[in-house]
């Protein structure tokens, strides 16, 4: 017999199922609204060309395949910390901070995640927005953690419940941990305008919580790094001493290259160092040391002057099409004469977009126009295309009038 | 300001062996030699040339010009489990083209973030599903010495009781056999043990085909579960069957094991983290459900693996060409290591040094036990500039043949001097 005999077989995953009954379908309209990566407008991966300039700039250099430090590339993280933080931030100008190399936002997730579990001793708690990303959950809990809950999505009105999200954090036991995701919330789109990201300082503040941000869209979610790294950075200077959590998977098109960062903001350099050496400690029973190419790739293209104008180009316009997509949806709705209020729809922001449509509506969108999404109602906007957005909103005003 | 959470976070210790490299960078003298570890890099271990410089694979330059040709590809992610391609070459190379378990279709491979990565994987699978749904409390056997990573790999992994085996002897520079055995013997049955599967690291020295038919034959009697480390298959003998052949040993008498496979050392790849867990069951059922509940675990601790090494080293398998160049740059790799041993050794002997130094190549592998006690590492660091663990734990990949002449001039005084 064998030792396995009792290892049952795990659930499959939703949104992997959803991809593979698209690939299935034999219908030439459909739609793969579950993707969690960019597509142009022809729906096809994109390769960003500062990318590209990157990798060629790279393969001349003949560098040799040497072990990187634990915590990773230098260059990359020093840049990280810059992007996220802003060149003028006092925590960074002040070295303040410790800054490791991830494998992507979950790896780097999963670091801090295991960090607090051995460090953290105020709570085991982990207060995450209701909904979440659906690998929050599983990530901090495989690293010993608690989840909770806070209110975030008002599905009445698909937009943000401020009201119910302050009167539960204002209730959070003090010290404990709260995840917020800096822009471009997934699944829902929904991000705090700036005045409420504001009032969400002062009450975490208040009840002395650890900040955990989840920025897994900078320059992707606005087109604008900077104003998609404001809460992030207004955090920091209300004194509040957060922990941070990027990738580079979907704001240079990096995904399967795996480069992300995780950094804790200390009270002085002395203590990042003393930080540093525990995260090390860390990682190394893990994976030792992380992948070269992407954050190889990253930092030419962050450090490299012109690379990075390349590069703010490239982001803007990812982003702007997920904008014109919104916009072009929304506008084929009215012209199919939906009645319904899509405001949310051009209101949200990033990737993902909480249509608010219910199961059964979902349900016909696959089986009667091949259109595929999670049972939640979420669409990725990047599957949309302007070739495609019109029948989308067709499809969407059949199901919904 | 609030007073920071992390007021408390001890500085962890310095490591001993990135001190070393840190005194060795500092070391002004001409003369100087590392053989700690070959790189400037803590604790981690890497080939280098006869200049003493590092050494990426020929072909593997060739393959990642060819990537970078090709247009067609983009940076997508991998699926959770890895790059298709490279998981089934992969573990065909750990098990053998012929291999019973692969024809049986009762295998499975998770990619992972090189050797590392795979332990990990396997190790926290290990603790939720092994024996039950809680191994907690599973003693874990690690050889006396290993690899030190392996003790944190297995306590991270949530594993309270961690043992050593007895493996290596100090008095004969060999295996202690019988201190190997016995502590099978007396282990309690399911205990899970972490066996090199060639050139063991630090000591080099590997168990005979026939003693490993001894070691297997234990393990099956007291169901001892086999979870193999093979960081240097190729790298060790020069050959890829020789250097797996305890692994296919446990196979062919029908254990279920897991491997974890580094592709740092044979490929040269070693910053792209490139590695594989190879799992071998008794039927594609048990497998099955064993990778699903492998998925889970990828998922949250880094998703879905790096694609690049898995490219190269998918790319080269699959081609007889450049598999047939890959063995090559291997055996150059392996047969430099070993001319190193050969060279040190005819130097002491003829130099008359106290003592008998056949270990030297009999052992295998990167690594040497030398035998010199810490008082003559001190000598060797202090006195000549030659750096290596106070252990007595030499990288060969330090010695050239520049430097072959005064590192045994040199060690040839430390053991006629100090003892």
């Amino acid at each position: 017999s064998s030792w396995w005999s009792h290892v049952e077989m795990g659930p499959p995953d939703p949104i992997l199922g959803v991809t593979e009954a698209f690939k299935r379908d034999t219908n030439s309209k459909k739609m793969n609204l579950g993707v969690g990566a960019y597509r142009d407008d022809n729906g096809k991966p994109y390769v960003l060309n500062c990318v590209r300039k990157a990798e060629a700039m790279i393969a001349s250099k003949k560098m040799d395949k040497e072990y990187l430090p634990i915590g990773g590339l230098a260059d990359f993280t020093r840049a990280s910390a810059e992007l996220a933080l802003g060149e003028n931030s006092e925590a960074f100008k002040s070295s303040r901070y410790v800054t490791v190399q991830g494998i992507s936002g979950t790896g780097s997730l999963r670091i801090g995640a295991n960090f607090l579990q051995r460090f953290f001793k105020s709570s085991r708690d982990v207060y995450l927005p209701k909904p979440s990303w659906g690998n929050h959950t599983p990530i901090f809990r495989d690293a010993g953690l608690q989840l909770q809950a806070y209110r975030y999505y008002d599905p009445k009105t698909c937009s943000l419940d401020f009201s119910g999200a302050m009167d539960d954090i204002s209730k959070i036991p003090e010290k404990s941990i709260i995840l917020l995701h800096a822009c471009a919330h997934n699944p829902t789109g929904v991000d705090p305008r700036q005045e409420q990201w504001k009032e969400l300082a002062a009450v975490v503040k208040k009840r002395n919580l650890l900040v955990y941000f989840d920025m897994a869209y900078q320059g992707f979610a606005s087109g604008d790094i900077n104003r998609d790294a404001w809460a992030v950075r207004y955090f920091i200077e209300q004194g509040i001493n957060v922990v941070l959590s990027q990738s580079y998977a979907k704001n240079m098109g990096l995904y399967g290259e795996r480069a992300g960062a995780f950094t804790v903001i200390c009270s002085d350099a002395e203590e990042a160092k003393r930080v540093e050496s525990q995260l090390k400690i860390l990682i190394r029973p893990m994976y030792s040391n992380p992948p070269l190419n992407g954050a190889r790739i990253a930092s030419f293209i962050l450090n490299t002057p012109d690379l990075r104008k390349e590069w703010l180009v490239e982001v803007k316009s990812m982003a702007d099409r997920i904008i014109s997509m919104r916009t072009q949806l929304v506008s084929n709705l009215k012209k199919e004469g939906s009645s319904h209020n899509w405001q949310h729809i051009t209101d949200q922001i990033g990737m993902f977009c909480f249509t608010g449509l219910k199961p059964e509506q979902v349900e016909r969108l696959i089986k009667e126009f091949s259109i595929y999404m999670t049972k939640d109602g979420r669409i990725s906007v990047a599957g949309v295309t302007s070739g495609n957005v019109g029948y989308l909103a067709h499809a969407i005003h059949q199901v919904t009038k | 300001m609030a007073a920071s959470i992390f007021t408390a976070v001890p500085r962890a210790p310095p490591v001993a062996v990135f001190k070393l490299t840190a005194d060795f960078r500092e070391d002004g003298d001409a003369r100087k030699v590392n053989l700690g570890e070959g790189t400037a890099l803590p604790l981690l271990a890497a080939y280098r040339t006869d200049e003493g410089q590092p050494w990426v694979l020929p072909v593997v330059k060739k393959v990642e010009q060819m990537i970078a040709n090709n247009n067609s590809l983009n940076h997508e992610y991998l699926p959770i489990l890895g790059l298709p391609e490279f998981r089934a070459n992969a573990s065909r190379i750990a098990l053998g083209d012929d291999s019973p378990a692969i024809k049986e279709n009762r295998i499975g491979s998770v990619q992972s973030l090189g050797g590392t990565g795979a332990l990990r994987i396997g190790a926290e699978f290990l603790r939720r599903w092994y024996n039950g749904n809680n191994n907690t409390a599973t003693p874990v056997y690690i050889s006396a010495p290993s690899w030190e990573n392996h003790n944190s790999v297995f306590v991270d992994a949530g594993f309270k009781d961690i043992r050593t085996y007895h493996y290596w002897d100090a008095a004969k520079r060999g295996l202690d056999l019988q201190g190997l055995l016995d502590d099978m013997e007396k282990a309690p049955e399911f205990s899970i043990f972490i066996l090199h599967a060639c050139a063991h690291n630090p000591t080099g020295t590997d168990p005979t085909p026939d003693q490993w038919k001894q070691i297997a034959a234990v393990m099956k009697r007291r169901f001892l579960f086999p979870f193999f480390d093979s960081a240097y298959q190729g790298f060790a003998s020069g050959s890829l069957d020789k250097d797996a052949w305890a692994v296919r040993y446990f196979v062919s008498e029908g254990f279920e094991l897991f491997c974890a496979q580094s592709f740092s050392k044979n490929f040269g790849l070693y910053n792209e983290r490139v590695g594989n867990l190879t799992v071998v069951g008794k039927d594609a059922d048990n497998v099955q459900r064993v990778l699903s509940q492998m998925e889970k675990i990828v998922r949250t601790t880094w998703s879905n693996p790096p694609s690049q090494g898995a490219r190269i080293v998918a790319t080269t398998l699959s081609s007889p060409q450049l598999f047939a160049e890959w063995k090559d740059n291997v055996k150059t790799m392996a047969d430099r290591v070993l001319l190193m041993r050969s060279e040190l050794r005819s130097r002491l002997e003829s130099l008359g040094t106290p003592g008998t130094w056949n270990h030297i190549t009999e052992q295998i592998g990167m690594f040497s036990f030398t035998g010199l006690n810490p008082k003559q590492v001190e000598y060797m660091i202090k006195e000549k500039h030659i750096y290596l663990m106070a252990s007595g734990r030499i990288n060969m990949c330090g010695l050239t043949t520049k430097n072959l002449d005064y590192v045994a001039k040199s060690i040839h005084e430390a053991v006629t001097k100090i003892q």
